[in-house]
């Protein structure tokens, strides 16, 4: 039972992630019909601006401190970051270590500018061309992406801790009534967890329940009857654009804890995202979500060592294993409409 | 002659005629020279660029014709690759079985594969494909290390139990691959003046092998068969409709470009007799993508002259470092040779895939039939200054839908 509990929430992080970067990629679906194969690239993206923000802010200057002398006999040389000089120590040391959950307010309006940047510089021109030609140039843009952020940052992770509050596991055992200590779970984790959560409702709500989510609904069911109507459809669908690239980001973000940032790490759950997507079912928002979590757990699961001896090397292939099913038997996806897509 | 029209002779022909006098054309500098960097007249690469064509050729055969956007096919040649190298370590060091086997396995595997992606199209079919082919990768990383050699790779050892031929050489090494007693590695010299040119075996093997891959892509397309492949493309639809099941044709496309892969495969092996798992990631499906759409699909050439650039611009690129740029601006003025060198440098070097996006992007925007559409431009606009009076020839030309 505990083993089973473990698994669950094991699998919840890396499904949030999934699950937030399928509900961009069918976010962009849903809405310009385009597959954007760079939608890893910007979960990336999100994860290196956590990255340069913790590198800003850590900007320090050398004094060198007579009364103190290092190992080799010299005096010591003392770097002062910036920010604790403006700030005072404490706050100062406060504001470098919260790096990453202030990096998600800086991230927003970065995300989204690079979100419209791309759908108006290149995506714009591809509506009309095949899905072939959509999925090439964002491939070759995917590309272009890791390779700028690679000859910046290099080709080596980056550990980008969380803050030290969160440092540390919350012990599940005591709450559920176990043997303490039998289901550890990293506080950053859950700190992810319910990140992701809020994001996905939000995004929800704000199709819901607002004017401008109804009109971008509307659209997705029939563009041109809504520009018909004399809404600019267009402007929306670029803003909606914008939404999936910030929501890719920051699930970069805070990610950046969990798995240091390289800049390949996009790619990685790019595929895998596609996968959710698919099995979720292409355009289906509440499909892409449900699929995330699902897969994610089902990894973690097939990682238990139990079930790896049973079948070896099941935990590496068990998502595209259920992507091939799930294509074959129900080719719309668990919760895909009718009709979309299913050829 | 050959079964071929005209045109497609001389398009044959002027192929053969690369790959035969490739080991000059491409050493037109010589040595001493500092252009020397931009030759590429060794081996190693001369082969590559052969055997990336073979990948290219029949990538197209599925791409080019049916429309299939496939993203696995990089698999195929990571299958091709292994049983080669297991042909080598178990029956003999002729290339000859490996290269049957490798073909054999890849269609075998591909036939797998594409019977169950070709049960969908379009974007699904290209997921599936990458699905299937990131499945292979891992497994051969991980579970499958007894028969892939995992992060390893599969290669050859002194104890592999050859049935025709020694375990070991006569000198205690691992044995070289041949071709009945013709060294894969051995080349001869030809000096003349400052220039020197290597003929080596395993390159003309491998050209030649090239050459009958091509010939044999020519006739499938001018084939009812490769008109067929294009009916799917077109309309998929209509070709229902005509009482025309679409799925076989496409599976037996699928097939035939996972053969070829499977024969790139085994002739790298050959050449190199050394299988990783590296060679089936999904990156390594995106390039032969590339080369294809670089060079045009559908075409007959694109694909070869795609795969011939890439490989080159490469091997090349990723060779020039800051000490060779400051060495080409040295002429300029301080000021601008470390402006031009720091704008520069991103590019080269390990910057290689940067510029290989970039082109792929710009081709996709601008040229989306690739280097033959590209050809075919410039060629209409002299053609258009010559004829002038009726500037739509071009237009007559296209077939109605």
């Amino acid at each position: 039972m505990e083993a089973i509990i473990l698994q669950i929430l094991n699998g919840l992080d890396k499904g949030s992630a999934y699950a937030l970067i399928a509900l961009g990629l069918t976010l962009i679906f849903g809405t310009l019909g385009v597959v954007n194969f760079a939608h890893g690239a910007l979960f990336m993206m999100g994860a290196f601006v956590a990255v340069t923000l913790k590198r800003v802010l850590s900007i320090s200057f050398d004094t060198i401190d007579e009364t103190r002398i290092d190992f080799l006999g010299n005096p010591m040389v003392v770097s002062t970051p910036y920010v604790e000089v403006w700030f005072g120590p404490s706050v100062g040391g406060t504001i470098i270590d919260w790096a990453v959950p202030l990096a998600v307010i800086v991230a927003i309006p970065i995300m989204a500018l690079i979100g419209i940047i791309m759908e108006r510089g290149l995506i714009r021109h591809f509506y009309k061309r095949p899905h072939a030609d959509q999925i090439l140039v964002t491939f070759g843009l995917a590309i272009v992406l890791q390779e700028i952020i690679k000859a910046f940052y290099g080709a080596n992770p980056i550990p980008t801790p969380s803050p030290e509050a969160f440092i540390g596991s919350y012990d599940f055992g005591v709450l559920l009534g176990f043997d303490p200590f039998s289901i550890m779970y990293p506080y950053w984790r859950l700190v992810y967890f319910g990140f992701a959560a809020v994001i996905i409702g939000a995004v929800f709500a704000f199709l819901r329940f607002t004017t401008f989510g109804m009109v971008v609904r509307a659209g997705m069911e029939d563009r041109e009857m809504v520009g018909l109507l004399g809404i600019d459809i267009d402007r929306r669908f670029v803003i909606m654009f914008a939404i999936a690239a910030v929501v890719a980001g920051l699930a970069g973000v805070m990610y950046a804890p969990i798995l240091s940032p390289n800049y390949h790490m996009g790619m990685d759950f790019l595929v895998l995202s596609f996968v959710v997507v698919v099995v979720g079912g292409m355009g289906s928002l509440p499909g892409a979500v449900a699929a995330g979590f699902l897969l994610g757990v089902l990894q973690s699961f097939a990682s238990m060592s139990e079930i790896i001896e049973l079948v070896p090397g099941i935990n590496q292939v068990v998502i595209y294993l259920v992507a091939v099913i799930v294509l074959l038997i129900r080719p719309r996806g668990l919760l895909g409409r009718k009709g979309v897509m299913e050829d | 002659m050959l079964g071929l029209k005209k045109a497609d002779l001389r398009l044959f022909l002027i192929v053969v005629g690369l790959v035969v006098f490739a080991p000059f054309l491409l050493n037109p500098f010589p040595e001493s020279v500092g252009m020397a960097q931009f030759n590429a007249g060794y081996p190693d690469l001369m082969q590559k660029l052969v055997i990336f064509g073979i990948f290219a050729v029949g990538y197209n055969i599925l791409f080019g014709l049916t429309g299939y956007l496939s993203f696995g096919h990089a698999a195929f040649l990571g299958v091709g690759s292994y049983s080669g190298v297991w042909m080598m370590k178990l029956l003999t060091m002729n290339v000859i079985p490996a290269l049957i086997v490798s073909v054999i396995a890849a269609g075998l595997f591909s036939l797998l594969i594409g019977y169950v992606s070709l049960r969908r199209t379009g974007i699904y079919f290209s997921i599936l494909t990458l699905a299937f082919a990131q499945m292979c990768y891992s497994l051969a990383y991980s579970v499958l290390t007894p028969i892939t050699g995992g992060e390893t790779g599969l290669t050859l050892s002194l104890s592999d139990p050859r049935i025709l031929g020694a375990a070991q050489a006569a000198d205690g090494n691992i044995p070289a691959a041949h071709i009945f007693g013709l060294g894969m590695g051995e080349s001869a010299e030809l000096v003349l003046g400052d220039w020197s040119f290597t003929f080596n075996v395993g390159y003309y093997l491998s050209g030649i092998v090239m050459l009958v891959a091509f010939y044999l892509a020519i006739r499938l397309f001018r084939s009812p068969f490769g008109l067929m492949l294009r009916a799917i493309k077109s309309n998929q639809t209509r070709m229902s409709y005509t009482g025309l099941n679409p799925r076989p044709y496409a599976l037996a496309a699928f097939v035939i470009s996972g053969m070829y892969a499977g024969l790139a495969g085994g002739l790298m092996v050959a050449m190199d007799p050394l299988a990783g798992a590296e060679r089936m990631l999904w990156t390594a499906s995106g390039e032969v993508v590339l080369m294809t759409i670089l060079g045009g699909a559908g075409t007959l050439i694109g694909p070869i002259l795609g795969a011939g650039v890439i490989v080159y611009l490469e091997s090349i690129i990723s060779t020039i470092n800051s000490s060779v740029l400051h060495g080409w601006f040295n002429a300029l003025p301080d000021w601008l040779e470390n402006t031009l060198v720091n704008i520069m440098y991103p590019f080269v070097g390990s910057g290689w895939h940067l510029t290989l996006g970039l082109v792929f992007m710009l081709v996709v925007i601008f040229l989306p039939g690739g280097i033959v559409e590209g050809g075919k431009r410039i060629a209409g606009v002299f053609k258009r200054n010559r004829a002038e009076p009726s500037g739509d020839i071009k237009k007559s030309a296209e077939p109605g839908e």
